[in-house]
């Protein structure tokens, strides 16, 4: 017996055209072709997708929250990104 | 052709589905995994729904003033027109993927078929379901595949499952004289034209499933004619409970 | 001094992380948290994943013998749902570092715990009515509110729950509504059912308050927002109105409305019985466990093939590309 569980899936679903896929959960399978089946039974039962992704949850690599400052905090004072940084008169328009 | 001609023939079809529903119904809640678990109940309903197309159909066909649920809980078990396959029971895993595939690639190729009908609403029904079977088809060969060369134990269960319900599998092409008339009429569907490629597309498969196809000569047959195996008096005692004990009543 | 450093150190860790949920700030599965949410988590997490699994089991009995196809359908959905929400639930619960195998050898060996109210039988077509109605009403009061708690899995596992819930109270009302507009022997089924499942509905809500041991962490987590009592006393003030619709009659002779309060009084219950059916002394305890194990053990060999098919086929994808 070999004792091996079914590995881990990621979910990933587009609600429709347009839009774009979305995390929606997790699931066991044992290989691509049954997970995307599995996801497809078990995520879109009521009429919740037209396309799906699914990825092997260890094939994810993440950020670690440890890293958080020096991964996202170095934006925070870059207000020149955003539009509002820049003044201008209140009576100019399409801008 | 008589509204009756046309009664029987969709009993002829839609009993397969019924039973085959309420078979796949008795395992929810007892899969191998929650997802397939799932995934066989979506197969239960997709059946279940068709069951109903067809018997309101019925029901609008019949000179009585009948419903769905006469039509699915209250006929005796010789007005059943289901094939012996589907009511056979859940053994295993195996047999029920082994049971799904056979009936799958007949129920596709017979809704292609139906598709050409004569009949708007056997065309309509038969369009709806193809897609739901054509994922049920895919589903149950997927499944084969792996039990067939997965491990040398479900090998081995697989290939029982095979043999055991072999048998049940020619019976899927006899015409009944009520089959031939419906046929002939442009309504119904000639199965016998569907055999060849039936057994060519089981036998690719059960090939890449490493498993055999046994050598059986002799099959099984009388459901098409309400003579069914023993089991069927025990599916139709569970399902037909309520109908039978509280007559007339709404639910 | 090393160990004292240390312990501030945490004391701190701790403090952010609390003030962090106090802010609502969700809290994310790899984000550093105290060894006892974690734990916490599993625990409740978990016993809400086995309750929809095992919850399968009385319901899914009547699949077979549903009285109408309308109604088989509609249970069928509802009861592939609670597969859904337990399999929902389970991978929340994989976030925290824990497999869905080692909590199933949990429910399994009777270590885990699930609700309670699904060792009770269901033996007439109108306990599914009655199940739906009281069972799935008393759940939802419990589960709304933890679509905003603290742990962002566990939270967005429910926001679902709760969405795809809500046919399921009113496939069980529509039950009871049939049958109380029906013969008189419907009726008297109908009547059977609320006296057989009123009081385990309330014992649901979970043990009083001043008997209830994990509250005040609870509602420090947002995993409760309101005491058991309080949401024993919502649920009965909702229900009983609901129950004078159909026609039938709550069976506890102390159920009285208090103008004063605005809610209704209600007699003792049956806290002994409670505690018998938790300690795996209900009609059904060895039943549901048997069932859900053997699912699961007949089912390994099917696992095994799978795995062992997944494992041939990449050998072979790797041959094919040397």
């Amino acid at each position: 017996m070999s004792k091996k569980n079914w590995p881990l899936w990621e979910v990933f679903v587009r609600s429709k055209n347009g839009l774009e896929h979305r995390h929606f959960g997790s699931l066991h399978a044992p290989d691509p072709d049954m997970a995307l089946k599995n996801a497809r039974d078990v995520y879109t039962r009521r009429s919740e997708g037209v396309s799906i992704w699914v990825v092997e949850s260890k094939n994810i690599k993440a950020s670690n929250p440890d890293d958080n400052g020096e991964m996202f905090e170095p934006a925070a004072d870059k207000a020149y990104r955003h539009p509002t940084f820049y003044e201008l008169p209140d009576d100019i328009e399409h801008m | 052709m008589t509204n009756e001609n046309l009664i029987q023939y969709i009993y002829g079809i839609a009993d397969n589905s019924l039973i085959l529903g309420q078979r796949i119904s008795e395992l929810c809640g007892h899969g191998p995994t929650l997802e397939t678990d799932i995934a066989m109940t979506n197969m239960a309903l997709d059946l279940l729904g068709q069951t109903r197309s067809y018997y309101q159909y019925v029901a609008e066909l019949s000179p009585k003033d009948i419903t769905e649920d006469d039509v699915a809980f209250l006929r005796t078990e010789r007005e059943y027109k289901n094939v012996l396959l589907v009511e056979q029971p859940n053994t295993d895993f195996a047999y029920v993927i082994v049971r799904q595939y056979f009936f799958d690639v007949f129920h596709f190729m017979l809704l292609k078929e139906l598709e050409n009908s004569k009949n708007v609403n056997f065309q309509a029904i038969a369009k709806k379901s193809l897609k739901e079977v054509s994922y049920h088809k895919r589903f149950s060969g997927d499944w084969l595949k792996r039990l067939g060369d997965g491990t040398e134990e479900s090998k081995q269960k697989a290939q029982q499952a095979i043999d055991d319900l072999w048998v049940y599998t020619d019976e899927l092409f006899h015409m009944t004289d009520n089959d031939k008339a419906v046929s002939k009429a442009g309504y119904g569907v000639d199965t016998t034209n569907l055999k060849d490629s039936y057994y060519a597309a089981i036998t690719s498969l059960l090939k890449e499933a490493t498993l055999d196809i046994p050598d059986t000569k002799y099959f099984q047959k009388g459901g098409k004619n309400g003579i069914h195996t023993e089991h069927m008096g025990f599916i139709l005692s569970d399902m037909q409970y309520m109908q039978r004990t509280y007559p007339g009543m709404k639910w | 001094m090393e160990n004292m450093k240390e312990k501030e150190q945490m004391k701190s860790l701790e403090d952010i992380f609390e003030a962090k949920i106090a802010r609502d700030e969700k809290i994310e599965p790899k984000d550093w948290m105290p060894e006892k949410y974690r734990k916490t988590h599993i625990r409740q997490i978990s016993q809400h994943a086995h309750s929809e699994i095992v919850g399968m089991l009385p319901e899914g009995n009547w699949i077979t013998r549903a009285p109408s196809l309308r109604r088989k359908v509609a249970l069928l959905a509802k009861v592939q749902d609670e597969a859904g929400h337990g399999l929902y639930l389970y991978s929340a619960c994989e976030t925290l570092g824990i497999s869905r195998e080692e909590l199933y050898d949990q429910l399994h060996s009777g270590k885990a715990k699930y609700s309670s109210i699904f060792n009770y039988p269901t033996l007439t077509w109108a306990d599914i009515g009655a199940i739906g109605w009281l069972v799935d009403g008393a759940a939802i009061i419990n589960q709304v509110p933890l679509c905003s708690t603290s742990f962002g899995p566990y939270a967005r596992a429910m926001v679902r729950v709760c969405k795809e819930e809500s046919f399921h109270q009113r496939q069980g009302y529509e039950i009871m509504m049939t049958l109380c507009n029906g013969t008189q022997e419907q009726k008297d089924m109908a009547q059977d059912a609320l006296n057989r499942w009123w009081w385990p509905s309330l014992m649901m809500l979970g043990p009083t308050d001043d008997e209830s041991t994990h509250t005040e962490q609870s509602m420090k987590w947002k995993l409760k927002r309101k005491t058991n009592d309080e949401l024993r006393q919502q649920f009965i003030d909702q229900t009983v109105p609901q129950a004078d619709i159909l026609g039938l009659k709550v069976p506890d002779e102390n159920l009285k409305y208090n103008n004063e309060t605005g809610h209704y009084n209600f007699g003792d219950i049956d806290w002994e019985e409670f505690w018998q059916v938790v300690k795996g002394h209900g009609m059904c305890n060895k039943e549901r466990i048997s069932a859900r194990k053997n699912a699961w053990d007949n089912g390994e060999w099917v696992r095994d093939a799978a795995i062992a098919y997944a494992d041939k086929q990449a050998d072979k994808e790797v041959k094919e590309a040397v």
